[in-house]
């Protein structure tokens, strides 16, 4: 019942390795199938995602044995050199596949801390290789444990309640001006990356209306097209600045597009409805004296990049609290692999007791003669009851008792005593 | 006099107001929803306290200076809960419960005062009282949003946000809830208010009808119905109507207090 762990990621492959060693799901669904049929696993879950690309399996005999097997089909199955690969492969075995996993399922192990996808790329992946059957009691424990982890950690601590891009910081800004901005309408000045990136996240979020403003006419249809918005012509102010309640800008120009006057005489054409600006152009888009206007609110780059910043810090002070809730869900799930693996020793040393005790009544009874039938029969069931009292005992405290099988956590140790090798359960 | 019921409001209160605190600060809605719970068992015990402080002394509760505080820090508390409820906002409940417990605390903590019960008996007083109590809560509360709103204002606009304005409402909301309780205000005064004069018509013989609190009640209605109405015009939105908003309720601070206790020949403490 030991687990193994084979993967690579963001932090020990380049990005031209883990694109080669990602999974399809089909291909999920095969390397399992194949797994299962060369005996190298009995359980195998994969997971996949843009930074990592991991197997999860629980090998048929030791997990150490089983890891050498597992890289060599890796190197197969995508036809990646083995010594190219292998320079990239992290293995973990038992504890620390268990650890290593609740922290992936946390955020604490994502390119960007505390990220929140990964949680649901986990449950994915879960859900997938259980349907096709992939999965047995082992790793359905584990993965139960780690979308557990993943939910605690993003309900219990802020991990990953603040925005760490600055497009995220600004629709984040602008959601403490106007609250949910479903109802909302944007303009976007300049159609570049930036601006696609804030787009994409007002889009996220519902925005109703989207006007997009570009010199190029042919970028601003293009922007407007892919994220279902107008086009509003170039210089076109008094238009263009009436309705909305959000502008993004990120134009290349040498002087401030938006100069005071413009947004004086549009914020008197709108009534004063707050206004939002989030200048990410450099030079800066925006005049800095629009930030004194009445009901306007002007950030620039170094504003937002100054938030992310300050948000980086307050996520990287609440590790300890989400590596607490993994620690405690590291003892939880090894206390019940302990408990399981429990049950079969006990069952085991009771089997090889009673062994030992017919072989060791035969032996000693032979020369005692004077013994009747009914005797020897009484004798041996005086043997079994002290048995059964040695071992019943034990193995009734350790089903009920918590705290005591999280204290024989080394279940190994108490095989190795008392069982050889052959008759390890 | 028992103190089970005075003691379980100052906890629940006490208890509700750590629980907004921490909710606050970590943003956790168990913690918020807990908060919201012992605001409302506070609410009930409040309830209770002041039904016994006044079956205690053989009068209503605003018989006295602090019974009509304790009247008036229960119903705000009311009013918040109820404006909680609607707005789906609990990011305000930590700076509202400061001024309950305050209210409460002042009224349990000080001796009653020994004057004859008022001559005003009947139903129609009753409510006069009662809701003009609740629109100086419900005034109060779009003072404190209203102070809140200019906070969150003036840190966004500087650009020193902190910790703390990602766990605010956002600014229009906070607009939306003051509008809300000075609606509630406005109603229940413009009502309490005509009770009031019904009252007064019924007993004319005894009461003048040129009190001077009744020249401040109309001047917090017109202000009121002012704020109302230019809150959502270009000139005034946002930050100037909170500030008008403001300065209406300290007019009402000085109704309930400087006018009541030297100016009123007819209210006393409310």
């Amino acid at each position: 019942m030991e687990i193994v762990l084979v993967g690579l990621n963001h932090r020990t492959a380049p990005v031209e390795v883990r694109e080669r060693v990602s999974f399809t799901a089909e291909q999920a669904r095969r390397a399992a199938e194949e797994l299962r049929a060369r005996g190298i696993l009995e359980e195998t879950l994969v997971l996949s995602t843009c930074n990592r690309s991991e197997v999860y399996g629980v090998p048929p005999e030791s997990s150490h044995e089983c890891a050498p097997g597992l890289s060599t089909f890796l190197s197969e199955f995508h036809s990646v050199r083995a010594d190219i690969l292998s320079v990239s492969l992290y293995h973990h075995y038992d504890h620390e596949a268990v650890r290593h996993l609740f922290r992936v399922s946390a955020g604490l192990d994502s390119m960007m801390l505390g990220e929140a996808e990964i949680l649901g790329q986990v449950r994915e992946a879960y859900r997938f290789a259980h349907e096709q059957g992939a999965t047995g009691p082992v790793l359905n424990r584990l993965f139960q444990g780690a979308l557990e982890v993943g939910k605690r950690v993003r309900t219990e601590t802020e991990l990953g309640t603040r925005p760490m891009s600055v497009a995220s910081a600004g629709v984040k800004l602008a959601e403490r001006i106007f609250g949910k901005l479903s109802e909302r309408r944007a303009l976007v000045l300049g159609a570049g990356t930036i601006s696609e990136q804030v787009v994409s996240q007002l889009r996220d979020r519902g925005i109703a209306q989207l006007h997009v403003m570009n010199r190029s006419r042919d970028r601003a249809d293009e922007l407007a097209r892919q994220f279902g918005g107008k086009v509003v012509g170039w210089g076109e102010w008094e238009t263009a600045l009436q309705s909305p309640d959000v502008v993004v800008s990120s134009v290349s120009a040498d002087e401030p597009v938006l100069r005071r006057d413009i947004v004086e005489r549009a914020m008197a054409a709108r009534g004063n409805r707050a206004l939002f600006l989030m200048d990410l152009g450099v030079p800066r888009n925006i005049d800095p004296s629009v930030g004194e206007l009445y009901n306007v609110y002007v950030y620039n780059t170094d504003d937002l990049s100054e938030i992310v910043r300050q948000n980086r810090n307050a996520r990287e002070s609440e590790v300890p609290r989400a590596q607490g809730i993994v620690d405690e869900h590291v003892t939880k799930f090894l206390s019940w692999q302990a408990s399981v693996e429990l049950v079969g020793l006990v069952d085991a040393l009771r089997v090889k007791m009673r062994e030992e005790r017919a072989s060791f009544i035969r032996s000693r009874m032979e020369p005692m003669k004077h013994l009747t039938e009914t005797d020897r029969a009484q004798v041996e069931k005086l043997m079994d009851e002290m048995l059964e009292k040695l071992l019943v005992g034990p193995a009734e405290r350790l089903r009920g008792e918590k705290e005591l099988r999280r204290k024989i956590q080394n279940v190994e140790a108490l095989r190795d005593l008392f069982l050889s090798n052959r008759e390890k359960p | 006099m028992n103190h089970l019921f005075p003691i379980l409001t100052v906890l629940a209160y006490l208890m509700s107001f750590g629980l907004y605190v921490r909710f606050l600060a970590s943003g956790k809605k168990l913690t918020g929803r807990l908060g919201t719970l012992l605001l409302g068992l506070g609410l009930m015990a409040h309830y209770f306290a002041l039904l016994e402080r006044s079956r205690g002394l053989h009068t209503v509760p605003y018989h006295d200076l602090y019974g009509s505080m304790s009247l008036f820090g229960w119903l705000l508390a009311l009013t918040y809960l109820g404006l909680e409820v609607y707005h789906r906002q609990r990011s305000v409940g930590a700076f509202v419960m400061p001024f309950i417990l305050v209210f409460f605390l002042a009224a349990h903590l000080a001796p009653a005062d020994r004057l004859s019960p008022p001559a005003a008996h009947g139903a129609t007083f009753a409510f006069h009282v009662t809701l003009s109590i609740l629109a100086y809560a419900a005034f109060a509360l779009s003072f404190v949003l209203s102070l809140i709103f200019l906070g969150e204002e003036r840190l966004l606009r500087s650009h020193k946000l902190g910790n703390m304005v990602w766990r605010l409402p956002p600014l229009e909301l906070l607009e939306r809830m003051s509008k809300s309780s000075v609606l509630v205000g406005l109603v229940s005064i413009a009502i309490g208010t005509a009770l009031g004069f019904v009252w007064v018509d019924r007993l004319s013989s005894e009461y003048s009808f040129y009190d001077p609190k009744y020249v401040v009640t109309l001047l917090v209605l017109l202000l009121y119905v002012l704020y109302l109405g230019l809150a959502g015009t270009g000139a005034w939105r946002g930050a100037r109507a909170s500030r008008l908003c403001i300065f209406n309720f300290l007019i009402v601070v000085l109704s309930f207090t400087v006018v009541n206790l030297y100016l009123s020949h007819s209210h006393r403490y409310f």
